[in-house]
């Protein structure tokens, strides 16, 4: 399956990417990196006129389409976001379409023929959670979570992977894994986004508010699809915890860490390491961590 | 209305030998090229670099090696009723009838300086040097401009992407002459930026080729002092000789060749 990473996930978020290939190698699937990739764009450009920002997401729509693929699936909620909608302008807007084409005159054309995924829709619709509920081999019983999905998978309505107001895919996987979910009102609540780079201070109050109804709801992590949710909800707890004082602090985990956890993956491949907060001593507690496997590796 | 005179039909003319004082005898046709706007006759086999010589110009900067290495005679050109820009090396791209050019010997891109000791092999720093990095929107124009057929925008990818080693690679051909970041949108300086991939990679990533240290070893301890200090008393006729006699790898030779004097190994 023609598998597009994104550049956060070679970067911040190694964690994100090491236990998805992993995982999904456990469930049958291989992600093949497409071989020549450029940055998605990082946001779908909203402006009606702006078709320069479209390029970049339309010429790795084009690179899936050299590979004879027709599908392509993402990690990042936010490249699944910026590939989609690029893939429905270029679908819905034949004038655009022409142009954005005629502009990218060194590349094939681009006729809308890619189908863009999110991981989490390939788990539940390709796969189905019968087939990974017959996968797990630790179900990760006792621990207790909040989903959040942030804006980019389920909003705006025609890029969504489900519901726009209530999804439910990310609860469905997580209880396939023996996760005790916890309801979470703000689990489509906005992170504050990029506005971590021009109004760091407004990011803080909403990774407060998330991530305080988080804890109020007795969740010991939470779990995010987006590498950006995850570096806000994480690197303002310090923030937090010196403004607001009494701050106990909360994991955030990447939904594929989990799955592949249970699917048996070892704990190191999932690079516990490189998440915000204490992961590897919370799922120690709860005697989730193979001990005999950990030491093994590596000797 | 008249047509103008760039969309009329390129043509030849004959050299006009006898109008024309200093013609070389078998030069051939001359065809009219447009350098920065003026036109001038030139013989139809010549390099755009000898063709604008031959038109008058003289080049104190912007000539470079003539070879074809070096990027400092880079040239932008268009062909008459064609709105593309096309580019090419001034030492290599032979003229065409109705070329319109100019040459931009340096681009006065942004080249961040920093203490290169200091650096670590992490992808952070040349976003710390680089920010401009990421205004990278992935239009491909730089590659279109690149002379040497280097895939710009897949380095400036390759960096986004924190692999340095493939930035370092995909951009080994770069000549430096600027002309990716003269047609960028997004201003970025890509071949400042690939140099310092490059010479990340080079220090502090690639293994270190034990054979290398060992030559720079003794040559810091003085093993080659007294033959350089003999080479710098010789002759210039003695020096001509040596290199004429020296002895060459042959075109295909065994892997396990060696010269005949050793004496320098």
């Amino acid at each position: 399956m023609s598998y597009y990473p994104g550049c956060t996930l070679k970067t911040k978020a190694l964690n994100f990417e090491a236990s998805a290939i992993a995982a999904m190698a456990a469930l049958g699937v291989n992600l093949v990196e497409l071989p020549r990739w450029n940055c998605c764009g990082t946001v779908y450009s909203m402006a009606e006129d702006d078709l320069a920002h479209h390029i970049a997401p339309v010429r790795n729509l084009v690179r899936v389409s050299e590979q004879g693929s027709g599908k392509v699936v993402t990690l990042c909620s936010f490249c699944y976001n910026t590939l989609k909608r690029a893939d429905l302008l270029m679908r819905n807007s034949p004038e655009k379409r022409d142009a954005i084409n005629a502009f990218m005159d060194e590349e094939i054309d681009y006729q809308g023929d890619v189908e863009v995924v999110h991981l989490l829709e390939v788990l539940r619709d390709d796969l189905g959670w019968e087939e990974i509920a017959r996968e797990v081999k630790v179900p990760l019983e006792g621990l207790k979570v909040v989903p959040y999905y942030g804006c980019t998978l389920t909003r705006p309505q025609e890029a969504a992977i489900d519901s726009v107001e209530n999804p439910t895919v990310l609860q469905e996987l997580l209880r396939v894994l023996g996760v005790t979910v916890l309801d979470f009102p703000l689990a489509t609540e906005c992170c504050g986004s990029f506005e971590i780079v021009s109004r760091p201070d407004s990011v803080t109050e909403r990774a407060y508010a998330i991530l305080g109804m988080a804890l109020r709801k007795g969740a010991e992590a939470i779990v995010v699809s987006c590498p950006l949710c995850a570096h806000n909800l994480g690197q303002q707890q310090p923030k937090i915890a010196e403004k607001y004082g009494n701050f106990p602090g909360i994991p955030i985990i990447y939904f594929t860490q989990l799955l592949a956890l249970a699917v048996g993956i070892s704990p190191e491949l999932c690079r516990f390491d490189l998440n915000f907060g204490e992961v590897e001593a919370l799922l120690e507690k709860k005697g989730l961590l193979p001990q005999c496997e950990r030491s093994g590796v590596g000797e | 209305m008249s047509v103008p005179e760039e969309n009329k039909d390129s043509s030849t003319v004959e050299a006009p030998v006898a109008k024309k004082k200093g013609v070389p005898e078998g030069v051939g046709k001359l065809i009219p090229v447009y350098v920065m706007g003026k036109r001038y006759e030139v013989p139809e086999t010549l390099t755009i670099m000898k063709a604008m010589e031959y038109a008058g110009f003289k080049f104190i900067r912007g000539c470079g090696c003539r070879g074809g290495i070096c990027g400092a005679c880079a040239t932008v050109y268009r062909r008459a009723g064609d709105y593309r820009l096309r580019v090419g090396l001034a030492c290599q791209t032979v003229v065409e009838p109705n070329m319109y050019l100019t040459q931009i010997p340096f681009y006065p891109a942004n080249r961040a300086s920093c203490d290169f000791s200091q650096l670590t092999s992490s992808p952070e720093e040349i976003f710390k040097l680089y920010p401009e990095l990421f205004r990278c929107i992935a239009c491909n124009l730089c590659t279109k401009a690149c002379p040497m057929d280097v895939e710009v925008m897949d380095y400036i990818a390759a960096l986004k992407q924190g692999n340095i080693a493939r930035a370092a690679t995909l951009s080994f051909n770069c000549i430096q002459c600027g002309l990716c970041a003269s047609r960028c949108m997004g201003e970025l300086p890509q071949y400042h930026i690939a140099q310092l991939a490059r010479r990340i990679y080079g220090s502090k990533i690639a293994p270190q080729a034990e054979h290398l240290v060992e030559v720079a070893a003794a040559g810091s301890s003085g093993k080659y002092d007294a033959y350089l200090e003999a080479l710098m008393k010789m002759s210039e006729e003695e020096l001509r000789r040596l290199y004429q006699e020296r002895e060459m790898e042959p075109e295909i030779a065994p892997e396990d060749w060696v010269p005949n004097n050793k004496e320098y190994l």
